[in-house]
């Protein structure tokens, strides 16, 4: 255990030195605080706007960003270790392969946690202190959304983990991280669509649909805040979806959850065999 | 195990990458207090021995045991402990200070790092040097600090791979002087280098690898026998007459002349001591006499020659 937190402490530590927490952090801010005053725009006014529609433009936002750099932090993890000759020097002490992982995996699960709980937090600050008084329940739904996120996070940095055991090379890993961001952010969702226009409705009925939207971590994201909260999904639009929905919020999270736990156990499966 | 047993053993060791052999069928064993110098050029399999016993890679046939277990093993933290490693290329994170670097590795190690200032000091890190960054180090000061993460726990085995290349000689020597003094204190010392030369009176025996082969094995005077080459003698004398000398001398030395005025003979190492005596029997106008032993370089060649004609 005291091995793991060693190693966490040192990613973290990196991640401060070469300023990655502070950009991170910066830009969640950033994007979250100007969400949260124009994100009411469309609605004919400037200003802190109701805290449901900030969630809604949030979450979306998050989707696209989060992942990103998630993997750009994790595309490099081991391979870039194994490169440079750290790797040999860290294994030949006392510690377990999956210690070096997951302690790794931990420290950038802390730094993308740190970076969304406090650019997001700092947005839930500004919302709190604007005129419009946030109920309860929406407090609730803005605090799920920080959590998902983070969640969200860590199970694409377990995947950037995992094409950085899976490949030998620097270049191709980072091809890797590349091309999983583009095919569950970007192409799944057209896909899936084009699928549907396809069928007509023959065979996809809205059964598969949903699962079909568990197998990716991103879509399973957007199910869990936009459909989650009655207030949220009224603005999202998704209301007619969130009445069909068959998954409790708690199953959207342990599927979440997954999401990160099965592509590290792989990469911890895979690392331990591997020829240093 | 006893204090006798042998801290490295290595019995019938292959390792392939692919079709490429890069360890094959090596036996070694290694006693406590023993300094063995691994040599031979690059790719000739000592970088991937020495993964082998850290137990990074595991083997394609045969058996590793250090310190009486399988460095490959899960249980292998315990052996871990008492083993130090300097890799090839250390690579330090360029962003953390020297003391950070060194207190991560040491509570990795399990080991306090309040003895880390010590081992600043052994290594010769100036304490300016040690909160400095590590990106802003020379070459010498990383490889000192790599020496002191090596060091950390007081370890049995130590594990050096070109520990020396890139230094200069004055750091060079005091590199060797501190591992002398952890071989006398009975830690088991193997270094690779192809810097032949400088390891000569360093190393109480000497491995020589070859694509992934042991080819010599055995102590610097072991090995000249074995290759039995020519000593040669070098006699300063100022004349023209090479046949005249020749006779002089007598047979079995083979003359060669030399740049400013140096004659070279040379012979047998049992011939030697005949030479040497004739030599000063006679009559010749010598001003200086220069007897050059077999360096560890020709040997390294010689032994590389015999195995490419086998």
């Amino acid at each position: 255990m005291n091995t793991l937190l060693i190693i966490a402490s040192k990613e973290v530590r990196d991640g401060l030195r070469n300023r990655w927490v502070v950009a991170t952090t910066m830009l969640m801010a950033a994007l979250a605080l100007t969400l949260s005053f124009l994100g009411a725009a469309p609605t004919g006014t400037v200003g802190v706007g109701p805290v449901e529609v900030t969630i809604v433009s949030l979450s979306s936002l998050t989707i696209f960003l989060l992942p990103l750099i998630a993997l750009l932090l994790s595309f490099d993890a081991v391979v870039g270790d194994i490169d440079r000759g750290t790797m040999t020097l860290l294994l030949s002490y006392p510690v377990a392969r999956w210690q070096v992982l997951l302690g790794k995996f931990l420290g950038h699960a802390a730094i993308i946690a740190f970076a969304t709980v406090l650019g997001y937090g700092a947005a839930g600050v500004a919302l709190s202190m604007g005129e419009v008084a946030v109920g309860s329940e929406s407090w609730q739904a803005y605090a799920a959304m920080i959590g998902s996120s983070v969640l969200l996070g860590a199970a694409f940095s377990a995947l950037g983990f995992l094409a950085s055991t899976l490949v030998r090379d620097r270049g191709t890993a980072a091809g890797i991280a590349v091309a999983v961001w583009l095919a569950f952010v970007l192409l799944y969702d057209m896909g899936l669509l084009g699928l549907l226009v396809a069928d007509g409705g023959k065979t996809l009925n809205a059964d598969v649909l949903n699962w079909l939207l568990l197998a990716n971590p991103a879509d399973t994201y957007r199910l869990f805040n936009l459909t989650g909260f009655k207030n949220v999904s009224l603005f999202a639009g998704t209301a007619g979806l969130a009445a069909h929905a068959q998954f409790s919020a708690a199953t959207l999270l342990a599927v979440l959850a997954a999401w990160v736990a099965a592509p590290l156990a792989v990469a911890v499966a895979l690392f331990t065999r591997k020829q240093i | 195990m006893t204090s006798n047993d042998p801290t490295l053993h290595v019995e019938g060791v292959s390792k392939r990458y692919g079709e490429q052999f890069a360890v094959c069928e090596v036996d070694l064993t290694v006693a406590p207090g023993e300094c063995v110098a691994m040599v031979g050029h690059n790719g000739a399999g000592k970088s991937s021995l020495i993964k082998l016993m850290l137990g990074l890679t595991t083997p394609t046939a045969g058996r590793v045991r250090v310190l009486g277990g399988d460095p490959a093993s899960a249980a292998a933290s315990h052996i871990r402990r008492q083993v130090g490693f300097l890799p090839e290329n250390v690579a330090f994170h360029p962003n953390m200070s020297g003391r950070e670097t060194l207190d991560f590795y040491a509570r990795l190690k399990g080991v306090s790092p309040r003895g880390n200032d010590a081992l600043f000091e052994r290594v010769g890190l100036e304490p300016a040097a040690v909160k400095r960054r590590v990106g802003t180090y020379s070459k010498g000061m990383r490889q000192r600090l790599a020496l002191a993460q090596a060091l950390l726990g007081g370890p049995k085995v130590l594990f050096l791979d070109e520990p020396t290349t890139g230094l200069d000689p004055a750091l060079r020597q005091s590199f060797y002087a501190i591992i002398a003094a952890l071989r006398d204190a009975g830690t088991t010392v193997l270094l690779c280098s192809h810097a032949l030369t400088e390891l000569e009176g360093q190393a109480d025996r000497v491995v020589v690898m070859n694509r992934g082969r042991k080819v010599a094995d055995g102590s610097l005077s072991t090995l000249r026998t074995l290759a039995q080459l020519p000593v040669r003698i070098r006699l300063t004398v100022p004349t023209d007459d090479l046949d005249g000398l020749a006779r002089q001398v007598g047979s079995g030395a083979a003359l060669t002349r030399l740049a400013g005025g140096v004659v070279e003979l040379a012979c047998a190492n049992d011939d030697k001591v005949d030479l040497v005596r004739r030599i000063s029997g006679s009559a010749l106008p010598i001003t200086d006499i220069e007897i050059v032993q077999p360096n560890l370089d020709e040997m390294y060649a010689h032994f590389l020659r015999r195995e490419a004609a086998e």
